[in-house]
């Protein structure tokens, strides 16, 4: 050791050394030189530590909770299966969570021609058949779910039948192998009775009924689940309370923890976002705090975006309603998405891509991930 | 029930409280600041009513001991100086429901310094005229980030010389000492913001920034270890207006980069840790590095606008953007607006009748609810469209009008009670109301129960002013 301390001191004043019939082990030659690294290692630790302090330790803040989110099961026997919620954390660097958010494509039973033009010029040639509509949100777009709105069973639309709302779930279940959801048309006396032949329709598929709330027969909805296996929509108006009351009673109807998704509902970006951010955030605290009434996932009206001006009215001084449209329904999503919830109701191709996007990061680990070299973004960036 | 995520902190008590802050005034009752007594100044202190300053009575050692005890979580750091200053950082609470977000998150856009000097002034003037007007607020930005693209000293004080007389405060962009000396000797007295610190050049930005009594942001990507070891060094040397950058990773990075924004506020507003108790710093911008060759301007700017909501909504306290086109920053403003509104504050107008232009008693009479958001934008169509009309304004309890309808607040009785008080009834000689698109359910209602006529008019008010000149020209 001391040899090799001199020999490096000799070297210091040297250039280039030149050696003459030189032979080592390699065993040799690591052990010999180690010590001479580490001590050049400590000089250099020594060095910076003379200009960076050292701060007490960094401890991640990493928090336990007392309840957890219960997992929700769409989409049943042969049709694809999709999970939803089953969260022990609020975020993910304490936790994963087990599941990515999911999104579902919005498919109506008629052709809807109040579509704004940027979601419309996708489906176009589709309209006429809920079926080919699905068909086409699973296969072009990825869609890992697929919402049937039965729109046309409303008395002012087309008063479609019980009967015909069936038959639409029979073409939109044979197109696709994607889990449903199937919602009404919004009339609180004729949606139970729809939602009840659709779930009948679609015995032991495990859909999702949209939905269930104080202003309906909730009752008939819990039944048409129990009785035939799918999972039921509670809606509540953005109202905590409101929420534990209606899920209280859906329970009370039979229906466990596995088979109630909450819609806490989404106020749409620049129309109360805030409000849905309080109740959403309130609502899963509660379920982690261990309310047994709040322990369900959640889901979005994420489309409630598009009736936003700024998303669909044509004004030059905003730009093309192209982009506008898309951003504003993801930012929608995303807001929600960031506050737990877990299910996404969705309109644009553009909004669903970015949104899954972001949602698939969520069940990854913290540091898992190789990330890009920033340092430099100063002069990387493009003018 | 209550669900204040405070249950779940431990007991870390963060806040002092009213008496806390008492046992720390002269306890004199003299009411010269304008208080009845301390204690009652002490509880104005706590709700962030009264500055300490007001109290006359305190030395300044105890009057540091105050503003120690009501110091914010988040520290509060001025950028630029007199009319031009603005604040970021404030905060006392994760969740906006259990007090307020304080100060809106900055929204600075950068210029490179390697632009034409056209481009260079055309993209500085923009970025100081963007407005966009929304429920009786003009959103705009709040900043200019000039960025040393060229890497070339000269070339920074140059640009840095030409925003000099700016109307908006600046952010000094290099991580390169000598090309932020050269900034700062022209442009230090405005207390820009400095970008930025790093592990490698540590020492001399942080004598610039105390050279120049400077805010100084602290870049260090992905490593919170680091960022907390450079942070208690720049502390150390007695600078405390420090803002956290921890890098801004997208795609698939996504998930990390939120991790780190939402620990590093933790630290600060659970745990109390000095080294977090900073403003954070997001770049969405970096969206116009990673996608270079991929994706064209517009996925670029839909993506950075998408990036910086999801930086607003995890606890960005100033985000440097690129892009300039209006349709990619309203987005970002709304939410901003929306974010930053008090949830104390009641969200609702007074109910009862409005007036719009010039009436007579053929006069239409329009209905809406008095939910603010709700109401300043019919406000904003009817005054924008030169609307001649009534306008009664239903209370329900600060509702929109599909939340209302659905929550019953929107009623036929309701309505025909407001007709009533209203004393419209006296001023027209008409009876036909109409009523927003989505309350369309209870306009059978509002007939039975008031004996009215009732249209329903569109779903959104912007319409309203054509709808109304429609009805005049059947009229005629």
């Amino acid at each position: 050791m001391d040899q090799m301390s001199q020999l490096l001191k000799l070297l210091e004043k040297t250039d280039s050394i030149e050696i003459n019939e030189f032979r080592m082990d390699f065993d040799e030659l690591e052990l010999q030189i180690m010590p001479a690294v580490q001590r050049a290692m400590r000089k250099s630790k020594e060095l910076q530590e003379k200009t960076i302090l050292e701060a007490s330790k960094f401890v991640p803040p990493l928090e336990t909770y007392p309840g957890k989110v219960e997992e929700v099961q769409l989409g049943h026997g042969k049709r694809k299966s999709v999970y939803l919620g089953g969260q022990t954390a609020l975020y993910r660097f304490e936790e994963p969570q087990p599941n990515p958010p999911v999104v579902t494509f919005d498919v109506f039973d008629i052709p809807m021609p109040g579509l704004p033009r940027p979601i419309r010029e996708h489906f176009d040639d589709v309209m006429e058949h809920p079926g080919d509509w699905a068909k086409k949100a699973v296969k072009d777009f990825g869609a890992n779910m697929v919402t049937i709105h039965l729109i046309g069973t409303g008395p002012k639309v087309m008063d479609k039948t019980p009967r015909q709302a069936a038959q639409d779930i029979e073409e939109v279940l044979q197109a696709v192998d994607v889990p449903l959801v199937i919602g009404g048309s919004g009339d609180p006396k004729k949606d139970p009775i729809i939602l009840e032949a659709a779930a009948q329709a679609a015995e032991d598929e495990r859909c999702l009924l949209a939905s269930a709330n104080l202003d309906l027969d909730y009752k008939r909805v819990a039944k048409a689940a129990v009785d035939y296996n799918h999972a039921v929509l509670s809606w509540a108006i953005t109202d905590v309370n409101m929420q534990k009351v209606l899920n209280r009673y859906l329970m009370k109807e039979g229906l466990t923890q596995n088979d109630i998704v909450m819609d806490p509902t989404t106020c749409a970006l620049g129309y109360g976002i805030e409000f849905s951010i309080d109740v959403i955030t309130r609502t899963r605290l509660g379920a982690l705090k261990g309310d047994t009434e709040l322990q369900m996932p959640m889901s979005s009206g994420t489309t409630n975006a598009w009736g936003s001006r700024e998303a669909w009215m044509k004004n030059d001084a905003w730009g093309p309603t192209e982009y506008r449209g898309p951003i504003w329904e993801t930012i929608t999503g995303l807001t929600m998405m960031l506050c737990g919830v877990d299910i996404f109701m969705m309109l644009h191709p553009t909004s669903v891509k970015i949104l899954t996007e972001i949602g698939n990061t969520f069940t990854q680990e913290y540091l898992s991930t190789e990330l890009t070299d920033l340092s430099e973004w100063i002069t990387e960036l493009e003018n | 029930m209550d669900y204040r995520a405070g249950e779940l902190k431990g007991g870390i008590k963060l806040r002092a409280t009213v008496m806390d802050i008492y046992r720390l005034l002269p306890k004199t009752n003299c009411g010269k600041c304008g208080e009845a007594s301390c204690m009652a100044f002490a509880t104005k202190l706590n709700e962030k009513e009264v500055e300490p300053i007001q109290c006359t009575q305190m030395a300044e050692k105890e009057r540091e001991k105050v503003e120690d005890a009501i110091a914010p979580a988040v520290r509060e750091v001025v950028i630029g100086t007199g009319d031009k200053a603005i604040t970021i950082g404030g905060d006392e609470v994760m969740y906006r429901y259990e007090l307020t977000f304080y100060n809106p998150t900055a929204l600075v856009i950068e210029v490179s310094d390697d632009l034409s000097e056209e481009e260079f002034d055309a993209k500085v003037k923009t970025i100081e005229n963007i407005e966009f007007e929304r429920t009786g607020e003009l959103l705009k930005l709040s900043a200019i980030a000039v960025r040393n693209k060229s890497g070339d000293v000269e070339k920074f004080a140059k640009a840095t010389e030409k925003v000099k007389n700016s109307k908006l405060p600046l952010v000094l962009c290099s991580f390169n000492p000598d090309a932020m000396k050269a900034a700062l000797e022209i442009v230090g007295d405005q207390r820009p913001l400095i970008y930025g610190a790093t592990e490698y050049n540590l020492e001399n930005m942080a004598d610039l920034a105390l050279e120049y009594k400077c805010p100084i942001t602290l870049f260090v990507p992905h490593d919170l270890e680091k960022m907390k070891e450079l942070s208690y060094n720049l502390r150390s040397e007695g600078i405390n207006d420090i803002v956290l950058d921890p890098g801004t990773y997208v795609r698939e990075g996504t998930g990390d980069t939120l991790d780190e924004f939402i620990m590093i506020r933790r630290l600060a507003v659970e745990k109390g840790d000095p080294d977090f108790r900073f403003p954070i710093m997001g770049v969405p911008a970096v969206h116009w590095i990673y996608e270079s060759g991929l994706g064209t301007m517009v996925d670029k700017g839909i993506r950075e606008a998408v990036t910086a909501a999801k930086l607003m909504n995890s606890y960005a306290d100033i985000l440097i953007m690129h892009g300039t086109e209006i349709w990619e920053l309203i987005p970002v403003l709304t939410l901003r607006q929306g974010l930053y509104t008090d949830p104390r504050k009641p969200q609702a107008v007074d109910p009862g009748l409005y007036t719009f232009g010039e009436l007579d008693e053929n006069t239409p009479v329009l209905l809406t609810t008095n939910f603010s958001l709700t109401f300043y934008t019919v406000e904003g169509d009817l005054k924008s469209g030169d609307a001649n009309c009534y306008l009664l304004v239903l209370d329900t309890d600060g509702r929109a009008v599909d939340v209302s309808v659905a929550g019953n607040q929107f009623t036929g009785k309701a309505v025909a009670d407001l007709i009533k008080e209203s004393g419209i009834e006296d001023k027209v000689s008409h009876r036909k109301l109409i009523i927003p698109g989505l309350g369309a359910p209870v306009s059978g209602d509002i007939e039975d129960e008031s004996g009215w006529e009732v249209a329903v008019g569109p779903r959104d008010s912007s319409q309203a002013p054509d709808y109304l000149n429609k009805i005049k020209e059947e009229a005629k």
